[in-house]
């Protein structure tokens, strides 16, 4: 079977492909900004001494990275609205409840994440800025964030390409964001290849705007100058391949 | 002006400090030796409330603080260095002398880097400000530490074995810091195995051993007449 470029690039430049990509990017995006924002407080307090409470909130967290993601997706789009009338009204879309369960999901991921980085940090980091009679906020916010940012950011943007990949799963509870896109294109004409081969270039793209993006910050946020300066960016390394080769 | 008065305390089961007593007049240079595990470390972090002893009172200038907040105030009269300098890697050597000051004083970055100027030359290492830590050698780490400390202006500074982590070469530019700041007239009581310093600045030498102060003398007595049979032994193994 010949591979139809004008599909192919006909899906490429659709509107519903960009449309579908859009609420990709935005879905990873608002999922893992909230994922952060519950990530942080949660990975401060699971760290403290052990208490009931802090079981409990263990518990939860093992539940959501234990649970498949997709049973997550269908549980919240299915079961919730059955718990609590308020979900049954028409405001509660499917991008919503997506939004809900990959940030809850990707929490739990980023707590440990976190918990990982805030532990790396020498405790002696902590002893300065109490010695020196700052806060416990100041401390944590001046002295433990900027450096266990430092150590999490790897990770941090692995688990963003994870998440923008997962959205996928979001097809299932009939949100229109990429794949959902390109299997609805696909089901009409069956050109496999041309419509999923557009929808890889898509997440190829994204995915590596993500990456470069990740090792320019990644450069920014090193502590010692020199390095910065040694270590050459994404960029200057493959133009260096591209001469060599 | 650090009154501490009988305290104990325990890490699980084992005994740190065991109901010590110590008092340090404004001005006074303290040294504490003794054996490893005999308790300095402790009782200097006890000093600043870094360590919370279990019983007993620690009060600085007779404040003794009750909550968390207290303590936050009185720490900032009380400066420490440590033994790994724990300087903050992120921030360059001004960044780390002006942080504290302007949080916590709250000081405008102005006044607060104008101050770290002043006290950075005063630890001979000016040149060095925009650097960041790693940039430094061992011994120009712990004067950043020094200035870094007194960049809040306490009235005391608390020094836990300030040399121990350094190369035998960079020992002497760290002394020599401490022994001018003892000759303006600051109020330090510091942890050192470094006898010959102990010997030229401190006007009281505490001797710790098992948790508990066996011996307070002048230098002068405790290096040519220690009274305790312990202080003896001790000091005869360093002769080594």
């Amino acid at each position: 079977m010949a591979f139809d470029s004008s599909v192919f690039f006909g899906a490429l430049f659709s509107t519903a492909f960009l449309n579908g990509a859009l609420v990709t990017v935005f879905l990873a995006l608002l999922s893992h900004g909230v994922g952060i924002l519950i990530s942080i407080p949660a990975a401060l307090y699971i760290s403290g001494p052990p208490s009931p409470l802090r079981w409990l909130v263990k518990g939860v967290l093992g539940v959501l990275r234990g649970a498949p993601t997709l049973l997550q997706l269908l549980f919240v789009w299915n079961a919730l609205p059955q718990f609590f009338p308020v979900f049954r009204e028409p405001w509660f879309s499917p991008f919503l409840a997506a939004w809900i369960a990959l940030s809850l999901n990707e929490a739990a991921y980023q707590t440990e994440i976190n918990r990982a980085a805030l532990g790396a940090i020498d405790p002696g980091q902590k002893a300065a800025g109490v010695a020196l009679g700052m806060t416990r906020f100041q401390i944590l916010r001046k002295i433990l964030l900027p450096q266990a940012v430092r150590v999490a950011l790897p990770s941090t943007a692995n688990e963003f390409i994870t998440l923008l990949k997962i959205t996928s799963l979001a097809s299932v509870i009939s949100l229109s964001e990429l794949m959902s896109v390109t299997s609805r294109a696909v089901a009409t004409t069956f050109q496999f290849t041309e419509y999923y081969a557009a929808a890889l270039v898509y997440y190829l793209v994204m995915v590596y705007v993500l990456v470069f993006l990740q090792s320019r910050l990644e450069r920014r946020l090193v502590w010692n100058t020199s390095a910065a300066e040694a270590s050459p960016g994404m960029l200057q390394k493959a133009m260096a391949f591209y001469r060599r080769s | 002006m650090i009154r501490v008065e009988n305290i104990s305390k325990r890490y699980g089961d084992f005994l740190v400090l065991d109901k010590v007593s110590l008092s340090i007049a404004k001005g006074a240079k303290v040294v504490i030796c003794g054996p490893s595990g005999s308790g300095k470390s402790t009782l200097i972090r006890c000093m600043n409330y870094l360590a919370p002893h279990d019983t007993g009172a620690v009060s600085i200038d007779g404040v003794e603080p009750k909550n968390r907040r207290a303590c936050e105030a009185v720490r900032r009269e009380v400066g420490m260095v440590f033994q790994n300098f724990n300087l903050f890697p992120h921030l360059t050597i001004l960044e780390n002398c002006i942080l504290a000051p302007m949080m916590t004083r709250k000081l405008s970055r102005a006044a607060a880097t104008e101050r770290a100027h002043q006290y950075l030359k005063r630890v001979h290492i000016a040149e060095q400000a925009s650097k960041y830590p790693s940039q430094l050698s061992g011994g120009q780490q712990q004067r950043v530490a020094i200035a870094r400390a007194l960049c809040m202006e306490p009235k005391a500074i608390l020094f836990d074995e300030p040399t121990s982590a350094l190369d035998p070469e960079m020992v002497g530019e760290v002394l020599d810091v401490m022994v001018e700041l003892a000759g303006d007239g600051m109020t330090m009581v510091c942890v050192t195995h470094e006898m010959a310093f102990a010997r030229k600045v401190a006007d009281q030498i505490v001797f710790m051993d098992k948790g508990q102060i066996v011996e307070v003398a002048p230098p002068e007595q405790f290096f040519t007449a220690p009274t305790s049979a312990r202080a003896k032994t001790f000091l005869s193994q360093l002769q080594h």
